[in-house]
């Protein structure tokens, strides 16, 4: 089942105006992005961390999110550091495990939990719908913020017909395995939802037409007021320019 | 297949960003709104279709399908596959921000280039179909995971290991994916034709 479960709530985070958290969840994962230093990382896992207690979100929910990263993670601290050159901390027999090797690690994974723990601060508490209007009033195409609105539609229908189809051959039987019948029930099954997907399209486009839809969707009704925008931008920025000026500085200390 | 968050390095990242961004605005170009609609529904499907999970051996892929989206959708796979990846981050925190570009190529570039290679042979005999359908999903996972080892390998030579791994472990995904493609198209062929028109 597809859930949104970060956005309810009357948190700060909850009650600011969705554009300002898509910019700032921007910038902010795009400096951190290219920060480079053990400590500017930390600054940006420390904001990301912040933001999301700010949020009050259930935090094993958000470890769950969080574990979508540790099986790379893992990867990587299984391979680099004996990969890796450079003078070695300890040897294991014949591996080395080599210094760089370890700080390079702590950094992909420092950086990586700190711009998804933005993510899900800023962005997964907003619904979809709120994130297109907003995206549309940011100046993103609106060919494209239709396309992201329509195809959040009709996810939930479709995976409601995969359910069905899915229950439909259980009931006749069918046990997946690794053979090439399993294959090919998933390709007739896949095929099905494409063709029926397609189909819909077609009736839904006309449907809208009879509506007299004319490339735009309205928003009916006041919006909620936001009401910690204020706030929101000062800790922000704040944060913003320390991960920023921590970056500077290193860069230049070396 | 993604690449998470804090792994790339700057212009690798904004490279990515650079290739999705004027392929998803050649695609945009390339539709209406009335076919839009179509790509808005068949994104989804794609979507879905990622959280089907079929079994090899003792454990399990899901499906990919982005070669099955380029036959059908040709350049209008990249604006598809950038929301399904939007909707998969904004949901699911796979992949990120910063990384949508690159992940975006990964997967729609070896679909754009897979319409152009093999749609041709679907309109030939039933087994020239049949192996162009298997040569597109296996060749679109191939690339997706070719160019997802060099973004690795671009951003830090030190990764070669990680991205050969990476590589090997989506071999037999390749195959899965020409089987399920091939089949899938099979279908469609006898159902609904004009789908791959």
């Amino acid at each position: 089942m597809i859930t949104e479960p970060f956005t309810a709530g009357n948190s700060v985070i909850h009650s600011v105006d969705p554009r300002m958290k898509i910019v700032f969840a921007v910038m902010l994962s795009c400096v951190v992005a290219v920060a480079n230093s053990l400590l500017t990382l930390s600054a940006g896992l420390a904001t990301g961390l912040m933001l999301i207690v700010l949020a009050r979100l259930d935090g094993r929910a958000v470890l769950k999110r969080l574990a979508v990263v540790f099986g790379f993670m893992a990867l990587i601290w299984v391979v680099l550091p004996v990969t890796y050159p450079g003078p070695a901390i300890i040897a294991l027999g014949p591996l080395q495990i080599s210094q760089p090797g370890v700080v390079l690690c702590l950094k992909i994974t420092l950086k990586s939990i700190a711009i998804l723990s933005i993510l899900i601060a800023l962005v997964a508490t907003t619904t979809l719908s709120t994130i297109g209007s907003a995206l549309h009033r940011l100046g993103v195409p609106g060919k494209l913020v239709y396309l992201l609105v329509m195809t959040y539609r009709y996810i939930f229908v479709i995976e409601n017909e995969y359910q069905r189809l899915m229950r439909a051959a259980r009931i006749r039987g069918f046990h997946p395995g690794t053979n090439i019948h399993s294959y090919k029930t998933f390709a007739y099954l896949t095929g099905m939802i494409f063709i029926r997907a397609s189909a819909r399209a077609e009736n839904v486009y006309r449907a809208m037409l009879c509506r007299g839809f004319k490339g735009q969707f309205h928003t009916l009704g006041p919006v909620a007021p936001y009401t910690q925008n204020r706030a929101f931008t000062v800790l922000t920025t704040a944060a913003l320019i320390v991960i920023l000026g921590l970056e500077i500085w290193n860069r230049i200390s070396l | 297949m993604h690449i998470a968050e804090g792994i790339l390095s700057a212009p690798v990242l904004i490279g990515g960003a650079g290739v999705a961004l004027s392929g998803t605005a050649v695609g945009l170009k390339a539709v209406d709104y009335e076919r839009i609609t179509r790509v808005g529904i068949l994104s989804s499907a794609f979507f879905v279709a990622s959280l089907i999970h079929v079994n090899i051996g003792p454990s399990s892929t899901h499906l990919i399908l982005n070669g099955l989206v380029g036959l059908m959708l040709g350049w209008a796979a990249f604006p598809a596959i950038l929301v399904a990846l939007i909707l998969q981050a904004f949901l699911f925190q796979y992949g990120g921000i910063t990384v949508l570009g690159v992940n975006t190529v990964i997967m729609a570039l070896p679909a754009v280039i897979c319409y152009y290679a093999f749609r041709p042979l679907l309109f030939k005999g039933y087994k020239l179909a049949m192996a162009g359908a298997f040569a597109c999903g296996f060749g679109s996972v191939f690339l997706a995971a070719l160019i997802m080892g060099l973004s690795l390998i671009f951003s830090e030579e030190n990764f070669l290991e990680v991205a050969a791994l990476i590589f090997a472990a989506n071999l037999p995904v390749m195959i899965i994916e020409g089987i399920v493609t091939a089949f899938c198209v099979a279908f469609i062929k006898k159902v609904n034709p004009e789908m791959l028109l």
